[in-house]
């Protein structure tokens, strides 16, 4: 994974922000800024894994879509997520999440995320050729 | 915000004059301070509600708005099925009904006096909370869709509460026009284990005590006397609510340019009233709010059972029930003509003043019940809908304090552990699974409730009932 992700203030809900190499990355670089508002990273086992497949009419459509089928992944499976690794194809992604069961003594998860907005929504290449995206979350 | 944008209408009223693409001017409600402190994403995004299709009257921001996503929070807008108005999904947002309920109990403080641990430790254990909790209650799909279909009516034939329970939640615990086929397997699936769990994040449950009244006739109606012992619940559709807020959301924001609408922010995504879609959302919003009505009323239920274990003889009888994130068809007088409309209210209120024959003939001399989420560390209120809030703003008003600074900032600034600690000395009990998300809900991460509400009373959207502080927080 290349390139760094953060998190910037928005009052109510918290922005993701992400730069990468490529476009692939700057998916994986946003899934782990959306799950590191819910516990630490480092906290969390990639013990399991979930294949995810998003397919949209555009980049920024998928984006919302690969971070809203996480949240969904996250939910009903009880789990968080650590590790991504995305591939695209147009605009089909195959994506893997790995991470374990919620464990609320040692994870103590914050919030629970509702959903990705399309707010404050971008995903583009740089001049230099990197790739830079942002989403604001509800949480 | 800078003032010269604004026309100032009265000393707690202010107007965006309708230009480029608004259709009607954006009104917003507070004093000269809070104008100034306003964001000016408030100020670009009830400019944006404004242009939106069918719109009535005006795009509203209430004392208590802040920078949201599409609508900001604290908006109020309604639209006019006969003038091709919109529904938006992102208008009521990811979690449809969310709200706060508010039980009265015939016990005061001094009756929990000795007991407050006890209490906060019996409610930790019987109410699910925080990310990953699961209820006792798990649907198939024939009681799914019943759930879906009857709401808190729903909750109290399966045994959960009284059916005098009923007659103090919006619309009688049961919002009609439910479509539960409406609502994908997903939203579903998202549902099936988390009945009468509270959530997380700014979701929680208090054990108050009633501080102040300010106004004994109208308290007196609500049953509400001081140093008594109250219960509120804030929380929602859970994730059902917010999954289906997550499939109509990317179906309204695709489906846009073929229905010829033009989205200012397509996190403003929507659909005319009378559109396939419109219906179908409208359809699966409603079943969402039943699905928080059950939710809050399964919730009551639990409550009761562990205030019975600690404190034999307590009883909890409803005072209110109502959402603050929602669309809701009503009738309104506009330029003196009764008009359907379909009210957006964003982390707002509904608050329908003495008279209005929505409410229950227990309340209808008094108007309705407006309840006021605050935080652990200061106090919530007990607001009652006023006359003047129907010309105002479409009978509405604020609906808690409204964050004052990000998340990311309250966990640089604060522990939760040294809060719980220090809460504790100041009489509130704090229990949580995260320590993280105490920390992140900070009293003082929030805006003064105080102020807020002061505001809310002189722009007269409602008027100041009862002062509520907490002596247990249940966090999720």
């Amino acid at each position: 994974m290349s390139g760094h992700w953060e998190h910037f203030s928005h009052r109510a809900d918290i922005g993701l922000r992400a730069v990468a190499d490529t476009k692939a990355e700057v998916f994986e670089n946003m899934a782990s800024a959306m799950a590191a508002v819910i516990s630490d990273l480092g906290v969390i086992e990639p013990a399991q894994e979930v294949t995810v497949d998003c397919e949209a009419p555009s980049d920024e459509v998928l984006l919302v879509d690969w971070l809203n089928t996480l949240i969904y992944e996250m939910a009903t499976r009880k789990l968080l997520f650590s590790e991504f690794e995305v591939s695209l194809d147009n605009h089909r992604l195959h994506g893997l999440a790995r991470g374990e069961s919620i464990d609320q003594q040692k994870h103590e998860p914050a919030v629970e995320i509702k959903g990705a907005t399309y707010t404050g929504l971008e995903i583009r290449p740089l001049e230099n050729g990197r790739w830079r995206a942002a989403c604001v979350i509800d949480v | 915000m800078d003032l010269q944008k604004l026309t100032r209408s009265d000393d707690y009223q202010w107007q965006i004059e309708p230009h480029g693409e608004m259709r009607v001017p954006g009104i917003l409600f507070g004093d000269q301070q809070l104008m100034e402190q306003l964001d000016d994403k408030v100020y670009e995004q009830l400019c944006n509600v404004a242009m939106l299709p069918g719109i009535v009257g005006a795009a509203y921001a209430m004392p208590d708005a802040h920078w949201g996503y599409g609508f900001p929070i604290g908006g109020v807008a309604a639209f006019d099925p006969e003038d091709n108005g919109v529904v938006s999904a992102g208008g009521v947002g990811f979690d449809i009904s969310c709200g706060v309920r508010t039980l009265v109990t015939n016990s005061t403080a001094t009756d929990l006096h000795g007991h407050e641990s006890a209490l906060a430790d019996e409610l930790l254990a019987s109410i699910p909370a925080g990310l990953g909790s699961t209820g006792r209650i798990h649907l198939d799909h024939q009681a799914m869709d019943a759930m879906l279909s009857g709401g808190a009516r729903w909750a109290v034939d399966q045994g959960y509460g009284l059916a005098a329970d009923l007659e103090r939640i919006e619309e009688q615990g049961r919002v009609s026009g439910a479509d539960p086929a409406a609502v994908s397997a997903q939203a579903k699936k998202r549902q099936r284990n988390e009945m009468g769990t509270l959530g997380s994040g700014n979701h929680y449950l208090e054990v108050q005590r009633v501080a102040k009244i300010f106004a004994p006739r109208v308290a007196d109606a609500f049953g509400l006397v001081s140093d008594q012992i109250v219960i509120s619940i804030h929380c929602g559709s859970r994730g059902l609510g917010h999954q289906v807020g997550t499939d109509f959301l990317r179906e309204m924001v695709l489906a846009a340019p073929e229905l010829g609408i033009r989205l200012p922010d397509r996190e403003l995504a929507c659909a005319p009233i009378r559109s396939e879609l419109g219906q179908r959302y409208l359809g699966a919003m409603r079943a969402a709010t039943n699905c928080a009505l059950a939710n809050r009323q399964i919730i009551t239920d639990l409550t009761r059972a562990a205030v019975e274990r600690v404190m034999p003889g307590t009883t909890l009888t409803l005072l209110f029930d109502v959402s603050h994130n929602i669309c809701k068809e009503e009738e309104h007088l506009v330029d003196g003509k009764p008009r359907r409309l379909f009210i957006h209210r964003k982390g707002a209120t509904r608050a329908f003043g003495p008279g209005s024959a929505a409410l229950p003939e227990s309340l209808r001399r008094v108007g309705q019940p407006v309840l006021i989420g605050g935080t652990m560390g200061t106090a919530s209120y007990v607001l009652a809908g006023t006359q003047s809030s129907e010309q105002r703003a479409l009978s509405s008003s604020c609906h808690g304090a409204g964050r004052a600074m990000s998340r990311n900032r309250a966990r640089k600034l604060w522990q939760g552990r040294q809060l719980v600690h220090e809460l504790a000395e100041r009489g509130t009990l704090v229990r949580s699974p995260s320590m993280r998300g105490v920390a992140e809900e900070a009293p003082g991460a929030y805006k003064d409730v105080d102020a807020v509400v002061d505001l809310a009373e002189a722009a007269g959207l409602s008027r100041k009932v009862a002062r509520l502080v907490p002596l247990i927080c249940i966090k999720g």
